[in-house]
């Protein structure tokens, strides 16, 4: 017999799916438990995983230095009254420099430099320069299909045909690759229903 | 005869698309109910993940951080289970957290089936220092300061009593990352962990996510990848192991097979009723 817990996912995973029949209160009750119980389960992690070591213990042991992020945090709560929504971009001004000094270095490190330097590498012996070749190629007509400071005519307008292809490429792979992972949601869903609630498969 | 033909296809192109969620329901439940195991090959990439594992010297720990929720446990989890198997298979200590605030009970329940199948123990064989919020700053945090981010483990031991931390405390402590992750908490690891730290890296992610990752593999700055339920299947069998991941497998052709011939018969029905007019100069 399944413990209650797998009886309740497995009513709400049925709920869930009722949609493809069609819309209904199943689905509708479904959804709206899914989102009151995260926006639940999200309030206690933060407050038990952030504000209560970080602010409340802290200020308790007489530490009075988180006051100044927690006042920067209330400040940004003055959007929601009109009078008082200046002063939540200070707070936001401060966040975005904060995030924009620890995101710049990194990103050009890894992903500008780093990418350009592989994309210029010498090309790799026996058939693996063909791959090398075509990475150089892709990277080169995308670059001109995205350069839009002149027209996309004559060879840059050949690049640029070309660099479309290795788009749809691009794209076709990451569609294949997306259909593959949605059917693995279902196929974990099936799983659960046929084994651990009805039993039809046998257990691992 | 001809309108006879057309008929078809626009029965075909007219079809109810519930007919094609049964079909691709029943698509993935009989080949669950009567498995046929069809064969899984590790590709390269899956393969250097696990030869990544596999040069790590024995008794060495590794951080790992499994960053994912129940909306992509499917891909996830078995990939968690088999990589923590690994470890655990060749005596590594993984270090674990997660950036995910529904990720530990996950975690918990991969580390029990992964613990239980290779004989592992909490503190003796892996540490779980359990969720802390702030993404990027954790990741930040994680090259300065591990036990400062993680005063206690999950289980509310405190980080510097616990044998297996000593000597531990930053990304360069670690002779390898682990990343399985379903979100761009992947882009940090690489940029923080992977190209300011110098650390070998591997990644497991979506299968949505994984084209997004190549460029990554190509440059080095990750040595192996684990793409999506498949990804986790090959990892299973290069590992010698049955769990969900290779389970789905047969369902996950079958599901291919038939939207592929999903796709080109609504291809075919499009053309054959002159659905498509071919746009000559490419106007609007």
């Amino acid at each position: 017999m399944p413990a209650l817990d797998t009886w309740v996912a497995a009513l709400l995973t049925l709920c869930v799916f009722s949609f493809l029949y069609r819309d209904n209160p199943l689905y509708r009750f479904a959804e709206h438990l899914f989102v009151g119980a995260s926006a639940g389960y999200l309030l206690a992690v933060q407050y038990q995983n952030v504000l209560r070591p970080n602010v409340i213990d802290k200020i308790g042991h007489g530490n009075l230095l988180p006051l100044v992020p927690l006042a920067m945090g209330i400040l940004i709560l003055g959007r929601m009254w009109e009078r008082t929504s200046g002063m939540a971009r200070w707070s936001l001004a401060f966040y975005v420099g904060i995030y924009s000094g620890i995101a710049v270095p990194s990103y050009l490190q890894a992903q500008i430099f780093a990418q350009l330097a592989d994309a210029v590498k010498p090309f790799e012996p026996g058939w693996g320069a063909v791959n090398s070749g075509l990475v150089l190629l892709g990277f080169l007509s995308v670059l001109a299909y995205f350069y839009f400071s002149s027209p996309h005519g004559g060879i840059h307008g050949i690049a640029a045909r070309v660099g479309i292809w290795f788009l749809m490429v691009a794209f076709g792979a990451s569609f294949g690759y997306t259909v593959m992972a949605r059917v693995s949601l279902l196929i974990a869903r099936m799983q659960f229903l046929l084994r651990d609630w009805l039993h039809i498969l046998p257990s691992v | 005869m001809a309108a006879g033909r057309n008929g078809f296809w626009q029965r075909i192109l007219g079809i109810d698309r519930r007919w094609i969620f049964l079909l691709v329901g029943i698509g993935t439940a009989l080949p669950l109910i009567f498995p046929v195991n069809l064969p899984v090959a590790a590709s390269p990439r899956v393969k250097a993940a696990y030869n990544a594992i596999e040069a790590v010297p024995e008794g060495s720990r590794v951080l790992m951080s499994l960053d994912y929720e129940p909306d992509i446990m499917a891909e996830l989890q078995p990939m968690s289970i088999a990589v923590l198997r690994h470890c655990f298979r060749r005596h590594l200590t993984p270090i674990i957290l997660t950036l995910y605030p529904a990720g530990p009970g996950l975690i918990e329940r991969a580390l029990a089936v992964a613990s239980t199948a290779e004989g592992a123990k909490n503190y003796q064989d892996y540490v779980f220092l359990g969720y802390k919020s702030g993404n990027q700053a954790v990741v930040l945090g994680l090259g300065e300061n591990i036990k400062g981010l993680f005063p206690k483990d999950f289980y509310g031991a405190s980080t510097d009593s616990i044998t297996l931390m000593r000597h531990v405390n930053s990304f360069t402590d670690f002779p390898l990352l682990i990343d399985l992750s379903g979100s761009t908490i992947a882009d940090y690891y690489i940029r923080i962990g992977a190209s300011r730290y110098h650390r070998p890296m591997i990644l497991g992610a979506t299968a949505v996510m994984a084209t997004d990752y190549y460029p990554y593999l190509s440059s080095r700055q990750i040595l192996g990848l684990i793409g999506g339920m498949k990804g986790a299947a090959e990892y299973e069998r290069l590992m010698g192991i049955v769990g969900d991941a290779r389970r789905g497998m047969d369902a996950q052709s079958l599901v291919h097979v038939i939207v592929v011939i999903l796709v080109l018969l609504g291809n075919a029905a499009l053309f054959a009723t002159g659905g498509i007019k071919p746009r000559i100069g490419g106007g609007s």
